[in-house]
């Protein structure tokens, strides 16, 4: 049962690594625009 | 990522409103093209709100913009202040539901192991765990509830978040004393859960809401904002229509809508009223006359000095009469709320009872306060706080595929009931916009077409640029013309070949709106103008008196436009009908206990939108009508009414059944809770069965707008 001294810290810190990730994307602005973001894609950067 | 930058001090930053854009060309274009004028320091567009944000130098203004994203082929209008600070209704709830979920799926692991067998010290450290990451979770996650349930019972009223909160709360309670004393159950998972499924529920139906603001912000902007101001020293000025003064000559050109009301001091055009009062016929005016802010050059330029501007408009008058009449709309109480008010007292009550139960069979407080807490649990109303929000979200969606935007979160509910509709005729029934007759186009021969859209293509005139739609629609590709010339009230002349063609106001003054194709050596050709039904308008309205839907036209024109609308139509019609006299019917008609669709696109309907159980306007009505709707369809075709009409209903027959189900479900659950035999798995189990029965059968409304 010693393993779970170890599992469970880091199964916490994975899950909170993704909250951390996702709560910078949303103050970042990359939720602003998916449409245009998705859009995006298609346009060639030949300058 | 240099667009996402922060403005340099000297730098302005202006939002413009950019409609037509729909796809990555458009946007690498107006990105580029923006991104070539010396002035401007950025362009980054986002196409989700269709806006262009252009971080410029103070030396160019909006206008400058506009006019270059309209030579690069884009129609943009600058937004306007108070529309700036666009607040997102999704926005707030994601950090809530982003942590709700995280904190569900970390205690279900926890819970899991528990329920699986994990016993002694190795449980009391996975409750304790759960705690540590419930507890705050909750705090943070449940705010939106707690807040709106706070703000209810500081009325002394109730609404959904109410249960839901206790609920919530006790829960949280009760499973942090159990840890404490090294209990055999913790619900954090079910606190949790409950909150990650409401809010799931809350935000796809703020999200629908958002979506549906931005395309009608798209729309909006049609009144004029500012005008060309003619200075002493004779040179032109562009101004916002907040700084123009009465005494200020401003220069009104064809195509343009005053931004003030004043006298026309030199030249006379014609000018399109209809938005402000609903007269289809254009009206002629000269010098010396009177003209309105808002209404539609047609014609020609003109001089017009301000006499009122901003509030002391007979725009902002109708405004004002509008705002007055939208208070009766916030009574409104909605269908949630209602179930709530019912539900509510009688789970608290059933609640206490079996603690009561309890006590008099003669277990102990501590047993009886338990399975008291059990039963607030397993009716704490999971499903049912789902049962509205996806419902509608699944219909707002399928009616948005259809061209129908639903911008508030009541409308289908106060749609649904609607026995009443009363229509306007400019702009509603008719398209609002003088039409080529199609048998005069039919009767133009191939050369004559492709010569007549070459010209009109050269000019921003509002018959010239349907002329242009209407031939490019039959598939005609224009002819090669040189030197273009448009001369302001007369037409536009070229050459073709070598012979002189024009597309110019007709000789004489006939009785409608025309245009005459001339090519040298030929007889001139008349294409006769006029406003025409919109497609499907029959079939529409044979729907909706299926629907038992009584219809009738209530227009602002003069009575025989309205008479001629009404013999094609089949209704019965009120001509002559002033604002205030529109928002007074609506106002009987509810009082005899009818249930009024008001269904209008004008500033003169703006208050009989607003005093109406429910509103529609179409996509190009006027700012105001847009305002003042609940829904707008975009298409041209009539047809949007029934549809939107039977999508409310529908949704409101799924959301009955959603509530039948949810309640349904929990006279399953509740005797065993009663009986004290509910343990976190059992309740997170039926929570979760319940809430995905709900989402299913919302989800038979994805072709709700059929």
């Amino acid at each position: 049962m010693t393993v779970l001294l170890f599992l469970i810290p880091a199964a916490l810190a994975i899950g909170g690594l993704g909250l951390a990730a996702f709560f910078w994307a949303l103050r970042n602005g990359q939720f602003e625009d998916p449409e245009g973001n998705a859009a995006r894609i298609l346009i060639e950067d030949d300058e | 990522m240099t667009a996402l930058r922060k403005p340099e001090p000297a730098r302005e930053r202006t939002v413009l409103a950019v409609p037509s854009m729909r796809c990555a060309g458009c946007m690498s274009k107006i990105e580029r093209g923006l991104a070539e004028l010396s002035a401007v320091a950025s362009a980054r567009v986002n196409l989700s709100a269709r806006v262009v944000t252009v971080d410029h130098d103070p030396s160019i203004g909006a206008h400058d913009l506009e006019h270059a994203l309209a030579t690069l082929g884009y129609e943009a209008q600058a937004r306007r202040d108070e529309l700036a600070p666009r607040l997102s209704a999704a926005r707030p709830l994601l950090p809530a539901l982003a942590v709700a979920g995280f904190a569900t799926m970390n205690v279900m692991l926890l819970s899991v192991s528990v329920w699986s067998g994990a016993e002694g010290s190795t449980r009391e450290l996975f409750h304790w765990i759960s705690a540590a990451i419930g507890i705050p979770a909750i705090a943070f996650a449940g705010r939106p509830f707690f807040k709106s349930a706070w703000r209810a019972l500081r009325r002394a009223s109730t609404n959904m978040d109410v249960p839901i909160s206790i609920g919530v709360l006790v829960t949280t309670a009760l499973s942090f004393y159990e840890t404490a004393r090294g209990g055999e159950h913790a619900w954090f998972d079910g606190a949790l859960m409950l909150l990650t499924f409401l809010l799931i529920g809350r935000v796809l139906d703020a999200m629908m809401r958002d979506r549906a603001r931005s395309g009608v912000d798209a729309l909006l902007g049609q009144a004029a904002r500012g005008a060309m101001v003619v200075g002493a020293d004779g040179k032109l000025a562009w101004l916002e229509a907040a700084q123009l003064a009465p005494g200020m000559v401003m220069r009104v050109a064809a195509g343009e809508r005053l931004a003030a009301d004043g006298a026309i001091i030199s030249g006379h055009s014609r000018f399109d009223q209809s938005l402000l009062t609903g007269e289809s016929a254009p009206i002629s005016l000269h010098e010396g006359e009177k003209a309105l802010a808002g209404t539609l050059n047609l014609d020609a330029p003109v001089d017009v000095r301000v006499s009122h501007a901003g509030h002391d408009t007979t725009l902002a008058e109708i405004v004002r009469l509008m705002e007055a009449s939208t208070q009766n709309r916030s009574r409104y109480v909605r269908i949630a709320d209602r179930a709530a008010r019912l539900y509510a007292p009688v789970v608290h009550t059933l609640a206490a009872l079996t603690v009561v139960g309890w006590l008099i069979a003669g277990a102990g407080l501590y047993q009886a306060l338990v399975t008291g807490v059990a039963v607030l649990i397993i009716t704490c109303p999971c499903a049912l706080g789902l049962a509205v929000p996806v419902a509608q979200v699944v219909a707002s969606g399928s009616l948005m595929r259809a061209g129908i935007m639903v911008k508030d979160g009541s409308a289908l509910e106060r749609l649904a009931p609607v026995d009443r509709a009363l229509l306007d005729k400019t702009g509603t029934l008719t398209l609002g916009r003088p039409q080529p007759d199609t048998a005069a186009l039919a009767s133009l021969d191939g050369r004559d077409a492709q010569v007549a859209l070459a010209l009109a293509s050269h000019s921003r005139h509002p018959l010239a640029r349907a002329l242009a739609n209407a031939l490019a629609r039959r598939g005609v590709s224009p002819a090669k013309v040189e030197n273009v010339r448009e001369k302001p009230g007369e037409g536009v002349f070229a050459d073709w070949r070598g012979l002189h063609v024009a597309l110019r106001r007709p000789d004489g003054a006939s009785g409608g709106i025309a245009a005459s194709l001339h090519i040298e050596g030929e007889p001139a050709r008349l294409i006769p103008f006029s406003d025409r039904l919109r497609p499907d308008a029959k079939a529409a309205l044979a729907q909706l008196s299926r629907l038992g839907i009584e219809c009738s036209i209530l227009s602002g024109d003069r009575s025989e436009a309205v008479a001629e609308i009404a013999r094609q139509t089949g209704l019965t019609a009120q001509g002559n009908a002033r604002p205030q006299d529109k928002q007074a019917l609506v106002g009987t008609l509810r009082a005899s206990g009818r249930k009024v669709l008001v269904v209008g696109d004008g500033l003169n309907d703006g208050p009989a939108l607003a005093a109406a159980d429910a509103s529609m306007a179409p996509g190009s009505a006027s700012d105001v009508g847009l305002q003042a709707s609940d829904l707008v369809f975009v298409h041209d075709s009539l047809l949007a009414l029934p549809r939107a009409v039977r999508g409310a209903r529908r949704t409101m027959a799924v959301v009955r059944q959603n509530f039948a189900l949810a309640i349904g479900y929990n006279m399953l659950a509740v005797p065993l809770a009663i009986a004290g035999v509910v343990t976190p798995m059992v309740a997170a189990i039926a929570m979760s069965t319940s809430s995905l029965i709900v989402v299913g059968n919302s989800l038979r409304l994805a072709r709700a707008a059929r």
